[in-house]
């Protein structure tokens, strides 16, 4: 029975998953944890369906493998939805095995990670189905701000089933091998009459360069799992743990003379962010978040010190680097889950201030713009400001300024200076940082009791 | 010597290392360079305020240029360097063959005029010596052409080439002239003061050369008998004596296998490849022309010119090595191998440091790397270590191409011509070709350097978790993939096992690859740094120092420097490479219907037009950069669908530029 649970929904359907380019279930756990660390829960639940000969058609597993262990020796819960079993579609039995994983990784404090290829609803179930869903939404709800919750989504995410991912804090996709949507192009086409395929509607590409759903995209399921165990290693377990400390061989006190020119002193000049975030960071490793959305503000993990801090700069290259409503939202959202799980935020300003005209103001970069001010004013990790060059305008203060309770903020020679604590050699900007860093290891700001807060949404 | 510097520099050189070295700065202008370092105005204008004496020109700009130096004259300012009458005469190719055949220097021989008949050419042939060449008159291609090295070829070789000529061109007139077979371009050093004294310096070989240009040199050369140098030299001085040349300057000749030469032309400053033949010298040729200026006595005399050991000078460019194409961008990473050795055996001349830009104002010269050896083996041996560990990240260069030549039996042989790249690389230089040895040793190389980045992983503090690392992984079986320079992927399957446990740095691995003899490997690597000197040895082999470049991580793997060249390695753990096989492989872009823009520069001009059907091969586009410029042509036949740019344009590297309509349906 236990070698017949291996093969989910049977040989035939896994070959079917490999032509497609995709793994199975229980491959992708393989490549996903250490190996030998997996340790699986309810392997042999079936549905409990009698509805439409149901009774007579069962896959042990019922379509989802879920279990816990390790990323590099650290614990992490996951489920990984099985296409070949009834195509992977959610029911009851399904959705509770998936609930069990996020009950435990609440309990001990540990991230979940949801490997998502799912036709959708299991439509015999009918509503037990979509009760299900909503168990999940309710338990990724709860679990928010206290354990990460990572979607990878390797295949079909249509529907109800979208919002479970979307509920997550980051959702990563294959390229073309994945979708998400919430209605599919048949239905688009009935009621809209519009022609669109698959990808174009929620394909990778969609959704990192156009919607914003999804943070990453990958080139197919092995890297794609590499680069998300890459992703794991940055973040702590849970909200009760400081953000992890990896060795690095790179000197904290790496000074870089080329950090002294490489800013154009002509602020109508532009220069790559990215090239001042890889110089300061540990091994100039940064993983960046939506790389391609909202490209006129860089965001994403590296390690200074060998600890993970998070960082947001202003990307001069794109817009020259102005603030406008998908770049508030994008760095919004990131800062509040690095406040949530004790990750220092770096920040990097050079902006020209919000950008002007009727398409912002009518789309509300009011209210978008207000949501990074809001993070910003809100996150009580430590924050640290480099002015690189300018600050203008009502974006220098929602830019973590020292009004928004920010700890340190230096500016190099070349900034033109608002309110700061000292001016900087740039070549000095990464020991400079690190000890900052260590200066606020034990920062503690004390929250004032509310139910929740209200930010603007 | 205890004169103070000033230097100039334009906007786009504010920067750079000169400018920071030298005692005063002045700007002369903006970046390009008639504006800047061609400027004799403001070059003067430099020299009033700051009051210098003198000017050393340097090599390139205004060095050979005799209108400086009188202006310099009549500024009352001493030139570091020629007078301007034999800088002149000397510095028109012409005029310069004129004077060396009257000095008496060899030139190179040949007849005017059609050839008559047989005899005519026999008569020619012994007249100017062999090895000769006949040539179709109308010709081109090689058609009609025959090398001779005696009558009876020479007979031969007439009538076939006639012939062959007549059928190709219908033309059968043929030239002839003197055939030098595996050119080898040799050049002497001179010194000369102001007071009649002139000497030679042991020569320079420089006959690895692309399109004409230096690529690598060195001092002595392999090919010359002391008897030959010895001629070489006192036709040099003979040419230097008759137009009362004065200062450093550079008589270059072409020699053919039988160690016959010829003049080719006289440089009248100092050399970029100097630094050789200082090295073997012991002097320092900048400090010579200094006290020429300054009205000196050469203080030594011909016979105490001695040498010593051997020097080579790879002249590092950012350019690709396949097409010579410049490259612009910022040195994102830089570091020179000067703290190779600790006896000053590499050199490294060059102007910038990490972060400068490389731009497209000037020529894409990064550096003049150079080494000594007791031997030429041990100058190739240093020189290999020195490319293998000099890192350049941000601009493409040819590092890939100096490390081939240098590590080519052919030029350890010392078989070298002006011939050599084009003869070894026909097509262009494509990487260096992985088999073999070095295969696993590479393969190796790179399962060392996952498993230590694996362990790495597992090095946490202060978690709860991590801080026991009771489980840490201490072997591997891997599957390294190399995607080698003929676009084929090799894989490696390497076991490797971490075999002590203490410092991390010194850690020791042991490497099995079925069919190939156990090795031991430790390495010294920071880890995630650029540098990787790796220590291998197996059962009976002697132990092995392998240094190559950490470039970049993949997204499953990293990209590896080794032997020069840039490899993508992909390294798989046992279960990602079982289910490897079903990764379906994606189609590339396709290139054909798009022109890109092969480097960054500017548009030159468009020759199309939107919706013109051109043919394969027609241009469609010209591109400068560097003062270089690139037509484009179309790769097919084809309409024009849509033009991204105008003439003027900046555009990037790999920019599309103009685009083509899909095929249609047939």
């Amino acid at each position: 029975m236990r070698a017949k649970a291996q093969l989910g929904g049977g040989l035939k359907r896994i070959e079917t998953q490999h032509q497609k380019g995709k793994l199975t279930a229980r491959e992708r756990i393989e490549l996903l944890l250490d190996p030998g660390s997996f340790n699986e829960y309810d392997t042999f639940v079936e549905h409990q369906c009698t509805d439409f000969g149901m009774d007579k058609n069962k896959v042990i597993g019922d379509g989802v493998v879920t279990g816990h262990g390790t990323i590099n020796g650290r614990r992490i819960f996951t489920f990984s939805q099985d296409f070949t079993a009834f195509g992977g579609s959610l029911s009851k039995m399904h959705a509770q095995k998936i609930c069990k994983i996020m009950d435990k990784a609440m309990l001990v404090g540990a991230p979940v990670v949801g490997l998502n290829d799912s036709g959708g609803a299991r439509i015999q179930e009918g509503v037990d189905s979509l009760a299900g869903y909503a168990d999940i939404f309710q338990k990724n709800v709860l679990s928010s701000g206290v354990v990460p919750q990572i979607s990878l989504i390797m295949g079909p995410c249509a529907g109800g089933a979208v919002y479970s991912p979307a509920l997550t804090d980051f959702t990563f996709m294959v390229r073309d091998t994945s979708y998400l949507f919430v209605t599919g192009p048949d239905v688009v086409k009935a009621v809209c009459n519009e022609d669109v395929t698959q990808e174009e509607l929620g394909g990778a590409n969609t959704h990192t360069v156009i919607s914003g759903v999804a943070h990453a995209a990958f080139e197919n399921d092995i890297e794609a799992i590499q680069r998300l165990r890459d992703f794991m290693d940055f973040l702590p377990l849970s909200n009760r743990e400081q953000a992890p400390t990896r060795h690095s061989d790179d000197p904290t006190d790496r000074a870089d003379p080329s950090l002294n020119h490489i800013i154009p002193v002509d602020s109508s000049k532009a220069y790559d962010m990215r090239e001042i975030i890889t110089r300061l960071i540990d091994d100039g490793y940064f993983f960046e978040i939506m790389p391609d959305y909202a490209k006129n503000i860089v965001i994403g993990f590296a390690r200074m010190g060998g600890k993970t801090v998070s960082i947001i700069g202003n990307q001069p290259l794109v817009s020259s680097g102005v603030l406008d409503i998908n770049s508030s939202v994008k760095a919004a959202r990131f800062v509040r889950f690095c406040d949530a799980f004790n990750i220092p935020i770096i920040t990097l300003v050079d902006v020209p201030g919000f950008l002007p005209g009727t398409a912002q103001e009518h789309n509300g970069i009011i209210r978008h713009g207000a949501k990074l001010l809001y993070a910003y004013a809100e996150a009580t990790v430590p924050k640290i400001t480099i002015i690189t060059r300018k600050a203008y305008g009502g974006a220098y203060d929602v830019m973590s300024s020292k009004h928004l309770r920010g700890d340190f903020a230096n500016p190099i020679p070349a900034a033109q200076r608002g309110y700061i604590d000292d001016i900087i050699l740039p070549a000095a900007t990464r020991k400079r940082i690190i000890e900052d860093l260590a200066v606020l290891t034990h920062k503690q700001l004390p929250l004032i009791y509310k139910k929740h807060d209200n930010c603007p949404l | 010597m205890g004169i103070k510097t000033v230097a100039i520099y334009s906007d786009a050189d504010a920067r750079s290392l000169h400018v920071v070295l030298a005692d005063e700065a002045v700007r002369v202008g903006p970046p390009p360079t008639d504006q800047s370092y061609l400027s004799i105005p403001a070059i003067l204008k430099a020299i009033k305020e700051t009051g210098a004496q003198a000017v050393h020109p340097g090599y390139g700009f205004l060095s050979e240029n005799s209108h400086f130096v009188k202006s310099l004259e009549e500024a009352g300012v001493t030139f570091i360097g020629p007078g301007e009458k034999a800088m002149a005469d000397l510095g028109d190719k012409i005029q310069s063959k004129i004077i060396a055949k009257n000095s008496g220097v060899n030139t190179i021989p040949g007849f005017n005029g059609v050839v008559k008949n047989t005899d005519h050419a026999l008569e020619i042939s012994r007249s100017i010596g062999y090895p000769i060449m006949l040539k179709a008159s109308a010709g081109g291609g090689g058609k009609g052409m025959r090398i001779a090295w005696n009558d009876q070829e020479v007979i031969e070789g007439f009538k076939l080439a006639s012939q062959e000529s007549k059928s190709s061109f219908g033309d059968d007139r043929l030239l002839i002239e003197k055939y030098i077979d595996n050119p080898r371009h040799i050049e002497i050093q001179i010194l000369a003061d102001k007071f009649g004294n002139a000497l030679y310096l042991p020569e320079r070989e420089c006959s690895i050369q692309r399109r004409n240009q230096k690529v690598i040199e060195e001092a002595p050369s392999v090919h010359l008998d002391s008897s030959t140098r010895k001629a070489m030299g006192e036709q040099a001085i003979s040419l230097v004596k008759h137009v009362g040349y004065v200062s450093a300057g550079t008589v270059e000749f072409l020699v053919d296998s039988k160690r016959n030469f010829y003049f080719l032309e006289m440089n009248t400053r100092l050399q970029v490849e100097h630094p050789i033949t200082e090295y073997i010298t012991g002097l320092d040729l900048v400090e010579q022309m200094i006290r020429v200026a300054a009205n000196q006595k050469l203080s030594m005399k011909q016979e105490d010119i001695k040498y010593k050991g051997w020097a080579i000078e790879s002249r590092v460019y950012a350019e690709d090595p396949e097409k010579y194409l410049p490259s612009i961008g910022r040195l994102s990473k830089y570091i020179e191998p000067v703290s190779l050795t600790d006896k000053h055996e590499v050199r490294c001349d060059s102007g910038i440091v990490e972060g400068s830009e490389i731009s497209i104002y000037y020529d894409p010269l990064i550096c003049k790397l150079s080494t000594y050896g007791e031997t030429r083996d041990e100058a190739i041996q240093i020189m290999g270590r020195a490319l293998d560990s000099y890192v350049i990240k941000g601009v493409t260069h040819n590092i890939p191409l100096l490390r081939e030549v240098i590590g080519s039996s052919r030029f350890k042989s010392g078989k070298i011509s002006t011939k050599f790249l084009a003869e070894e690389y026909p097509g262009g230089f494509k990487g260096h070709l992985l088999k073999d040895g070095p295969l696993i040793e590479l393969s190796s190389i790179a399962a060392l350097i996952y498993a230590k980045r694996d362990v790495r992983n597992w090095c946490w503090k202060d978690s709860r978790e991590g801080s026991s690392n009771r489980n840490v992984p201490n072997n591997w079986n891997l599957w390294v993939k190399i995607h080698n320079s003929n676009s084929k992927i090799e894989t490696v399957n390497v076991r490797i096992e971490r075999r002590s446990t203490a410092l991390q740095h010194e850690d020791e691995y042991q490497v099995t690859v079925a069919g190939h003899p156990q090795t031991i490997i430790n390495a010294q690597w920071p880890i995630e740094s650029p540098l990787i000197n790796a220590q291998l040895h197996g059962l009976n082999q002697l132990k092995k120092s392998v240094t190559v470049q950490y470039l970049d991580p993949l997204p499953v793997g990293f990209r590896i420097q080794y032997m020069g060249t840039k490899f993508d390695i992909t390294v798989h753990n046992q279960r990602q490479h079982e289910l490897s096989q079903f990764m379906i492989e994606k189609p590339k872009k396709d290139l054909s219907k798009v022109i890109l823009s092969p480097m960054p520069g500017s548009v030159v001009s468009i020759a199309v037009n939107v919706g013109d059907i051109v043919n394969e091969g027609v241009e469609v586009a010209v591109v400068e950069a560097m003062k270089m410029q690139n037509v484009l042509r179309a790769s097919r036949v084809g309409k024009v669908k849509k033009i991204n740019v105008k003439p003027g344009s900046s555009v990037a590297a790999e920019e599309v530029l103009i685009e083509f309509e899909d095929d249609e349906q047939k």
